[in-house]
């Protein structure tokens, strides 16, 4: 019999590698790194067996101050990178961390297809609503009057809600959280990483340099308790100052309205409860116009459906089974109409 | 060469000539793929020597009777040696109109034309742009024209087994097949086994097909029609004694490519989106999952070698495929597998561009592409097939490159080679040396760094790391690396020291590879013939024949673009002159000129079509008497 040999609990320290972190002082990028150092050792993730993917961005240079395994690839790729990754070791635990611009812009077709064919990825998606790291155009989840170098009149075009597409794309997994909420972040990263499947996980993270503040309205400490909408599976959706704010469903226009629990009859027994499983309430719950109504946050939809690492994994069991133990090369390459010349 | 057939009127005589071409042409719905397919079986079962260039549309179902809609499929075969599918056609199976005017001018004078008379009504002549039926005017003359309505005489023979008007008509090409088979003395058990084999669902499908085969063959040997069909019997060609079958360039390449993966001891990604014409590889590799083969269909060209990259970091070789338009889309991965030195084997199926160009044609006009195609200093290795049985070796080859440079390697073949099946002596993978891959899995010494970066000093390839090991977490990515460290480097000495290491390293495989032989001919003399690719075929029988006319030149055939062979550069100056045959504009003679400031000479053609032999025997003499 081997001793047991008691595993050493590793520190926030020990996922933090030797490089200098270049981001400008006070991006919400180190928030979420601190995080991320804080919470895998929480989770028990061993740093040889995990590995973070990105693109390109400033979120993107995340996997090199991560003391893991890391792969800065290029522009909008990181999903394809992973799932070759993950085809070619399923066992690694696998973070793709990505931008608005990188997912949503140049990479689009990418994201859509690890999410559609439900790659076991965890997606980290830094929305700072700005091209930073290109020094300030406006992206693809920019606000409509957007004024940027390359808007200096204002953009003219509608954004993408990230939530939305990850939900069109065919996800199982999608949440929402912020920079700053070091309670509620480690929590969405738990579900994310315990999630078989793509868990995809908009984070808003404010660029302070480009586009300051643009949460600030619902993520200022003074306005978070009447702005955020923080779910949990089975609960009524209360949220405010004095906890009487809930989220109704009126029945005959099939919308989500906001109402106040004590004021025309409304008791908590008529709150909307949060039902992870369903589809067409996370829709609503992520294209809540805010304000007029709160930002949800947390896990939004979570409805686990097989993976692909997994089928492909069971295909290729189920062929070989099929196959001699031991496949002959030279015999394949015998195969058909042969003739013998003497 | 294709050796021309006497004029005989003798139904009963059989000819022995050495060479046939036969060219089969009908509408893209017509099966002549599937006819020459199976007739090309039937010729290496017979032991001939041949070579074959199916010629087909763009458009699957292109509008019957149409000029464009016209599918052939020709066939070189004869008792010796064949590296081309013929200059001329000897015999010209039309089965209609258009098939007809689009294949004419490659048959030869006095060639034999076989026309199913039935598809000759006006709706199709004038489809075809005919005014009168060259059937019955004149017009063909200069010809041997058979022509009968093979259509009728199908419908008659599979009458017996209730099949539609449609479904019956539908069994003329194997009526054809059977003719063609008698014609060429062959045997019909093979036929007659693999439609049974291909119709076992549909037994009645399989009996009518046979008896069209059957009645086809019995036309041959009954018909009284006004002049005879001739009989020929190519003997078997002298072949080295051992085991052969028919491939095709794509089924060659994915043999090779596996067995490149066993000889290194990995397990094989396969990234790939469809793409004519390399998706047969595709195709053929999704079927090898015991030799741990995964293919991965990707959402596009990108994510294809993304995908493959992702899987070479993670520990299996990577490999990406695609023709000339989806190599541009991936230009930029490479230059990440170049930063990050991961294994990778790109293949190019070339075919005519620029743009979507001629996606059914072949053309070698992607050299540069390969060579020079990225942004940066971004050097890789180049090699190329020549032939559809030598993509197993190139195919090895690249692997090897590949894992033991630490480099993406593009490999290129083209739609001729793909398609194009030639009989292969089946080689046994104990015959190559293995390569084994031995993975970086200790931690380094306490207190010391790990170097990801750390090189081989000899081949400069830098250490594998597979994501899982324990002590070896690092980070690698597209911006510069610092030497050793593989950390971010700004550093503007690093920048130029890493530029030249990537390209020493990347250059020195030349002393990894072997010396530039000399393919046909002397090592030195009047004209050397340089060529790469599938101007194999035609380049080498155009020396054959320029020096059995006592003129001393010798064909020189590459398959390391780059580096260039070490040895090459000595060998072209022997020569007083050089000749390079490309089916593009002349790129390797670029690539050659600025290598070894030589006077290399561009034969250059991009028709779609390869190489004639007489085509590049005319630019020898005509370069030697200039």
């Amino acid at each position: 019999m081997n001793d047991v040999t008691e595993l050493k609990k590793l520190t926030p320290a020990d996922f933090a590698s030797d490089q200098e972190v270049r981001w400008c002082p006070g991006c919400g990028d180190y928030a979420i790194l601190k995080c991320m150092q804080r919470t895998l050792p929480e989770l028990g993730a061993d740093p040889a067996n995990t590995v973070f993917v990105s693109g390109i961005g400033c979120s993107s240079r995340f996997p090199y101050y991560m003391a893991t395994y890391g792969f800065h690839t290029i522009h909008g790729r990181a999903p394809a990178f992973a799932t070759g990754l993950k085809l070619a070791n399923p066992a690694l635990d696998v973070w793709v961390i990505t931008g608005d611009g990188d997912a949503l812009s140049i990479g689009g077709n990418h994201t859509m297809h690890a999410i559609r064919r439900n790659v076991d990825l965890n997606i980290l998606l830094f929305n700072n609503e700005i091209y930073g790291l290109t020094k300030g155009q406006y992206s693809p989840t920019s606000r409509v009057g957007t004024r940027s170098p390359s808007t200096p009149f204002g953009s003219v075009d509608r954004p993408v809600k990230p939530g939305s597409f990850a939900l069109g794309s065919g996800g199982r997994f999608v949440a929402r959280t912020i920079d700053t909420a070091q309670a509620h972040m480690p929590v969405v990263f738990r579900r994310a990483y315990e999630h078989k499947g793509a868990s995809f996980v908009e984070i808003y993270q404010n660029c302070i340099v480009y586009n300051d503040a643009v949460y600030e309205p619902f993520t200022a400490k003074a306005n978070a308790a009447d702005a955020q909408l923080l779910l949990e599976h089975g609960k009524p959706m209360i949220w405010g100052k004095e906890k009487n704010k809930g989220l109704i469903l009126n029945r005959d226009t099939q919308r989500l309205e906001v109402v106040t629990i004590g004021e025309n009859g409304i008791t908590e027994g008529d709150i909307l409860v949060h039902d992870e499983t369903n589809k067409s309430v996370a829709y609503m719950l992520i294209e809540m116009p805010f304000p007029g109504f709160p930002v949800a946050l947390g896990v939004i939809y979570c409805d686990p459906a097989p993976t692909y690492d997994d089928a492909v994994e069971a295909q290729t069991v189920a062929v070989l089974a099929k196959k001699p133990a031991k496949p002959d090369f030279d015999a394949l390459l015998r195969q058909g109409q042969t003739w013998t010349v003497a | 060469m294709a050796t021309a057939l006497k004029d005989i009127t003798d139904r009963d005589t059989v000819e022995h000539p050495d060479s046939i071409v036969v060219r089969f042409a009908g509408d893209s719905g017509d099966g002549m793929q599937l006819t020459g397919g199976q007739f090309t079986l039937s010729t290496a079962l017979t032991g001939n020597d041949l070579a074959t260039f199916p010629d087909f549309p763009a458009e699957i179902r292109a509008p019957t009777g149409t000029l464009f809609g016209v599918s052939s499929f020709q066939i070189n075969f004869g008792s010796g040696d064949i590296e081309t599918s013929g200059d001329e056609i000897d015999v010209l199976v039309a089965m209609n109109p258009a098939a007809l005017k689009v294949n004419l001018g490659a048959l030869r004078k006095g060639g034999m034309i076989i026309a199913d008379s039935g598809e000759f009504n006006a709706r199709n002549l004038a489809k075809a742009g005919y005014a009168a039926n060259p059937l019955e005017d004149s017009s063909l003359a200069s010809y041997q024209l058979l022509s009968f309505n093979i259509t009728q005489l199908t419908v008659d023979a599979v009458k017996p087994f209730g099949l539609g008007n449609k479904e019956a008509i539908r069994c003329k090409n194997m009526w054809t097949l059977g003719l063609a088979l008698w014609m060429f003395d062959r045997d019909r058990t093979p036929l007659v086994d693999w439609l049974k084999a291909k119709f076992t669902k549909n037994p009645v499908l399989a009996d009518a097909n046979i008896a069209a085969l059957d009645a086809g063959h019995a036309f041959g040997e009954t018909a009284e029609i006004g002049h005879s069909l001739h009989r020929f019997h190519v003997d078997p060609v002298k072949s080295a004694p051992g085991l052969y079958r028919t491939v095709t360039g794509a089924e060659s390449l994915a043999l090779g490519l596996v067995a490149g993966a066993q000889l290194a001891n990995l397990p094989m990604f396969f990234g790939s989106y469809p793409i004519t014409p390399a998706s047969p590889l595709l195709h053929s590799l999704a079927k090898y999952r015991e030799f741990n083969v995964t293919t991965f269909q990707a959402e596009d060209e990108i994510a294809a070698i993304c995908s493959a990259i992702g899987a070479s970091y993670g520990g299996h070789l990577g490999v990406t495929s695609s023709s000339g338009p989806g190599i541009a889309l991936k230009g930029e991965a490479l230059g990440l597998a170049i930063m990050t030195e991961l294994p990778l084997v790109v293949v190019n199926s070339q075919r005519g561009g620029p743009s979507t160009g001629l996606p059914t044609k072949t053309e070698q006009s992607d050299l540069y592409q390969a060579v020079y195609g990225r942004n940066g200093d971004a050097p890789m290795p180049v090699i190329a097939s020549r032939s559809a049985s030598d993509c197993f070796e190139v195919a090895i080859e690249a692997c090897r490159l590949a894992v033991q440079f630490m480099t993406p390697v593009m490999l290129l073949t083209d739609g001729y080679i793909a398609n194009a099946a030639e009989p292969w002596k089946v080689p046994s993978i104990k015959d190559y040396a293995p390569f084994p891959v031995s993975f970086r899995e200790t931690p380094p010494a306490e207190g010391e760094k790990l170097n990801p970066y750390a090189r081989d000093p000899e081949t400069l390839k830098r250490i594998w790391i597979k994501p899982g090991t324990s002590g070896l977490m690092h980070r690698i990515g597209g911006i510069e690396k610092g030497y050793d460290t593989g950390d971010i480097s700004y550093e503007s000495a690093n920048h130029q020291k890493m530029t030249d290491t990537r390209a020493n390293k990347v250059l020195g495989i030349a002393n990894h590879i072997p010396d530039q032989d000399v393919t046909l001919g002397e090592e030195t003399g009047d004209l050397a013939v340089v060529g790469w690719g599938s101007t194999y075929g035609p380049i080498i029988q155009a020396v054959r024949r320029a020096r059995a006319r006592g003129l001393k030149v010798s064909h020189i055939h590459l398959r390391y673009i780059w580096p260039f062979p070490k040895n090459l550069g000595e060998l072209l100056k022997g020569y007083k002159k050089i000749l390079v045959p490309e089916m593009n504009t002349g790129q390797l003679k670029t690539v050659l000129r600025d290598q070894y400031l030589v006077d290399a000479r561009p034969l250059n053609k991009v028709t779609g079509q390869p190489f004639k032999i007489s085509e590049i025997e005319a630019a020898i003499d005509a370069l030697l008497n200039a």
